[in-house]
């Protein structure tokens, strides 16, 4: 968390000696709080004041990153409890657990396709994060030559998961450098595993099913021997517990500072569910009650994509809806004789049409107002989409130039904008579309005569 | 060894308890009373938990999902069969929609409504929720018409807008009925609205609201979102939010084109029923963790898990 200028002063010698340059310690402590100058520059200020000073202004949930530099990923550092109140920073990272118990043949046929998953949502790409192997054979060889495997496979970020640290080296001999996240240390095997960990400069995940106070201890002795990447398995599989449980370790983080478990989470909703659509729903729980990995033990593209579209939503900034750009955009190459469309520029309005234009095969002239992000309907309830805007924005863009009609069609939600926008644009014809996206293909071969 | 104390929050506030039904042999249904967050037993009481209500409409629906026509089949021709399967299915409530009093999907009136509410009443012990088509004078028309057939009986009757208001709540406290308050995903509307109904008379324990549902991708964020706001004003003390919500997941979520597009759709989307079923359950999850009370569903598999995962986090 960011310190306040008064609790960095704190720290600070508090002799206005002024050698940072600024006349005295406080002067300096707000500059540093703003960021404007190091804290390194205050040479009076003592080693252990200075790591005071760094453990205060951790987050209070640490950062935690899993994987090489091309594709990691980054959970933690969240700072609130409900999204409203500023927003979810690092998405949740969908990973999807293999077993060194299945032939590897199989075992690359998945990762294979699961990797190449991508599915496509408001112009972005939806995808899996990484895989999670477990050592399910109890053999280290065998958990090695599988993490070899996968590894040749992919390069998406690794979880490995062994209680056995044997098993465990010998996978990461294999893993590193790329940084997979060690799962897990427990309560027998701590020392062992942390070992591990500070060697390959790994982050590593601790469990206990013992109650949190069993697992603030376990993470505090990790911690002491110098690793700062964690992260928490507090045992908890099903609805109830998770929800509870993962309330419990965020609130402590956020509301007390306890840093012993101000560590991001990971989950394994399939040990919790009776069949896949349960995995499914507990999992989408977790995405927005506070898990930061959830392990999946299911993949199919009918499970993933509606999980993946709740990641999407929960973590979008409430602040901002995802936008784009205002203007006149071609669907496909559009001719003059082709039809010009009207929508807003809120995201999921625009690539629902553009995306049924394309689909339907009609190359066309898309008119995007400035609605500020809002849909359809909430744009016109919220005055932002009428028929002056409409008007205004045909002749901005002048659509006129590109084509040799005047059609124009209307989203068939505001039907009722047709009389004024006729007034609006005396040269223009206003045609009323569909009220779906979907319908606009039929409805263009049915009424446009071009 | 570090010592874990569970934070604790203190809250003030408690979400109203609304009664349906208990009435001349009607199984009762209650919602609310929650004094803490959703499920968080460790810090409140949570005396009741979601209900599920299953959609019935008044007419054949002329474009549902296949995976919606296929599981229901024959029934769908009949609200009476409909609303006993339902019930069959382990539905807490009947919510009929009487659609085909839209003008532009059969303009049906108040004979029909009071037909198929009498009806329906007679078929199952189920409390029931009626909800008008959504179009000002209409929803007054079969509205009213519904209330006076189900006299006595403890409906909820919906949506009462900002137009309609007045009459819906009259009429549901003449008849003894709850009102459903719906406004567009809004803190400060929702709130307005439960004043205009309280100052006509309608008592704490007589409104439910329903603050517009927004399906997964299709704004699930911001309905998320107004609930827990919702939620959190009403657990901090201020009675005019605190009304149990009930939120139209399967409508909505059944309207999307990933529950309904059969075909033209990317691979990557999956199984069409598969993935149409998942989209209803995942919008169902997120709401009830933001504070549903009521949950109006579509497919009977959805009810099915929808139920487990609620057993589960009221454990
Ligand atoms: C999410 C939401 C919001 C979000 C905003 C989301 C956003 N970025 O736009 C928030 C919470 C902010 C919001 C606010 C409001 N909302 Co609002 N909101 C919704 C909700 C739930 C979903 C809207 C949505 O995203 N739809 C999905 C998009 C993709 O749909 P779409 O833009 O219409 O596009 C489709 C079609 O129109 C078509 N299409 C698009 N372009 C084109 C072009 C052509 C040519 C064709 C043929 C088709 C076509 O394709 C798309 C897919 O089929 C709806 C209710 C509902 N369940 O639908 C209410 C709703 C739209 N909101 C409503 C209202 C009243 C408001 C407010 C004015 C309330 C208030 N007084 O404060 C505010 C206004 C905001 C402001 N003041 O800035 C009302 C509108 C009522 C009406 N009929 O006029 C609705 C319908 C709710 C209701 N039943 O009362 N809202
Ligand atoms: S150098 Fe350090 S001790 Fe000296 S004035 Fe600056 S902050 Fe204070």
């Amino acid at each position: 968390m960011a310190l306040t200028g008064i609790e960095i002063y704190k720290y600070l010698p508090k002799t206005n000696c002024k050698k940072c340059g600024f006349p005295t310690c406080l002067a300096f402590a707000m500059k540093v709080a703003q960021k404007t100058v190091n804290i390194t520059i205050c040479t009076d200020l003592s080693a252990e004041s200075r790591a005071a000073l760094e453990a205060a202004g951790r987050p209070p949930i640490q950062l935690v990153t899993i994987g090489g530099d091309s594709k990691k990923i980054e959970v933690g550092n969240e700072t609130v409890m409900f999204r409203h109140e500023k927003t979810f920073f690092h998405p949740t990272g969908f990973v999807y657990r293999l077993k060194d118990t299945t032939p590897v043949d199989s075992i690359l046929q998945e990762v294979q396709a699961i990797a190449e998953y991508k599915v496509e949502r408001v112009g972005r790409f939806l995808a899996m994060d990484g895989f999670a192997i477990e050592n399910a054979s109890n053999d280290a060889a065998t958990f090695a030559k599988t993490v070899e495997a996968v590894k040749s496979k992919t390069d998406l970020p690794l979880i490995l998961i062994s209680k056995d640290p044997a098993a465990m080296e010998a996978a990461l001999a294999k893993a590193t450098p790329g940084k997979p996240l060690i799962y897990a240390a427990n309560k027998d095997n701590w020392e062992k595993m942390a070992d591990l960990a500070v060697k390959n400069k790994c982050p590593i995940a601790v469990t206990s099913s013992d109650g949190l106070s069993e697992l603030a201890t376990l993470a505090e002795q990790i911690n002491k021997k110098g690793i700062e990447e964690i992260v928490l398995d507090p045992g908890a599989r099903d609805f109830g517990t998770s929800l509870t449980t993962l309330t419990q370790i965020r609130r402590l983080a956020l509301k007390k500072n306890f840093r012993p478990l101000g560590y991001p989470i990971i989950t394994f909703p399939g040990e919790g569910a009776a069949s896949v659509d349960l995995e499914a729903m507990l999992a989408g729980q977790q995405v927005a009650k506070y898990a930061g990995i959830v392990v999946l033990d299911h993949f199919s593209p009918a499970m993933v994509y509606p999980l993946l579209t709740m990641r999407l939503n929960i973590y979008t900034d409430p602040q901002k809806p995802i936008q784009v750009t205002p203007g006149i955009i071609q669907i496909g190459t559009p001719k003059p004789t082709s039809p010009v469309c009207v929508t807003t520029n809120f995201s999921l309005t625009y690539f629902a049409i553009a995306g049924e234009l394309e689909a339907a095969g009609w190359a066309s002239w898309l008119v995007v107002c400035d609605t500020e992000g809002l849909s359809v309907l909430t744009s016109w309830a919220a005055g932002k989409f009428d028929a002056e805007k409409i008007a205004k924005t045909i002749k901005n863009f002048k659509v006129a130039d590109n084509v040799n009609h005047r059609n124009v069609v209307i989203p068939g939600h505001v039907a009722v904008l047709r009389g004024e926008l006729e007034e609006e644009l005396p040269d223009w014809k206003i045609m009323v579309g569909p009220r779906e996206a979907v319908d606009v293909g039929g409805f263009l071969k049915q009424n446009w005569k071009n | 060894m570090p010592v874990v104390e569970i934070p604790v929050e203190k809250w003030n506030g408690q979400v109203h308890q609304v009664k349906l039904g208990g009435v001349g042999g009607r199984k009762e249904l209650i919602v609310g009373g929650d004094n803490t967050l959703p499920f968080l037993k460790f810090e409140g009481t949570v005396p009741h938990r979601p209900a599920i209500a299953i959609e019935v409409l008044d007419y054949t629906p002329p474009n549902w999902a296949e995976p919606l026509v296929k599981a229901w089949g024959d029934v769908l021709k009949s609200p009476v069969a409909w609303a006993k399967k339902a019930a069959e299915y382990g539905a807490n409530a009947i919510a009929l929609r009487l659609r085909s009093a839209h003008p532009e999907e059969g303009n049906t009136g108040a004979e029909h409504a009071k037909r198929v509410v009498t009806d329906i009443l007679g078929a199952v012990d189920l409390p029931v929720i009626v909800l008008g088509p959504e179009v000002a004078e209409k929803d007054n028309e079969v509205l009213v018409a519904a209330s006076e057939a189900g006299r006595g009986q403890r409906l909820a009757l919906g949506d009462c807008f900002d137009k309609n208001y007045r009459t819906i709540g009259a009429t549901c406290l003449a008849d003894g009925h709850v009102a459903i308050a719906k406004t567009p995903i809004d803190m400060n509307l929702a709130k307005q609205l439960n004043i205009l109904l309280s100052d006509l008379g309608l008592t704490m324990d007589s409104i439910l609201m329903d603050p517009t549902t927004g399906a997964l991708g299709y704004g699930l964020e911001y309905t998320y979102s107004v609930m827990e706001r919702l939620r959190i004003t009403a657990l901090m003390g201020d009675k005019m939010t605190a009304m149990p919500m009930i939120c139209t997941v399967g409508e909505e979520s059944w309207r999307q084109k990933e529950s309904k597009a059969s075909a033209g759709v990317p691979a990557t989307w999956g199984d069409q029923e598969k993935r149409a079923i998942i989209w209803e359950k995942l919008t169902a999850m997120g709401l009830l963790n933001a504070g549903a009370n009521i949950i109006v569903l579509r497919h009977p598999k959805t009810v099915e898990d929808v139920k487990v995962a609620i057993n589960k986090l009221f454990a």
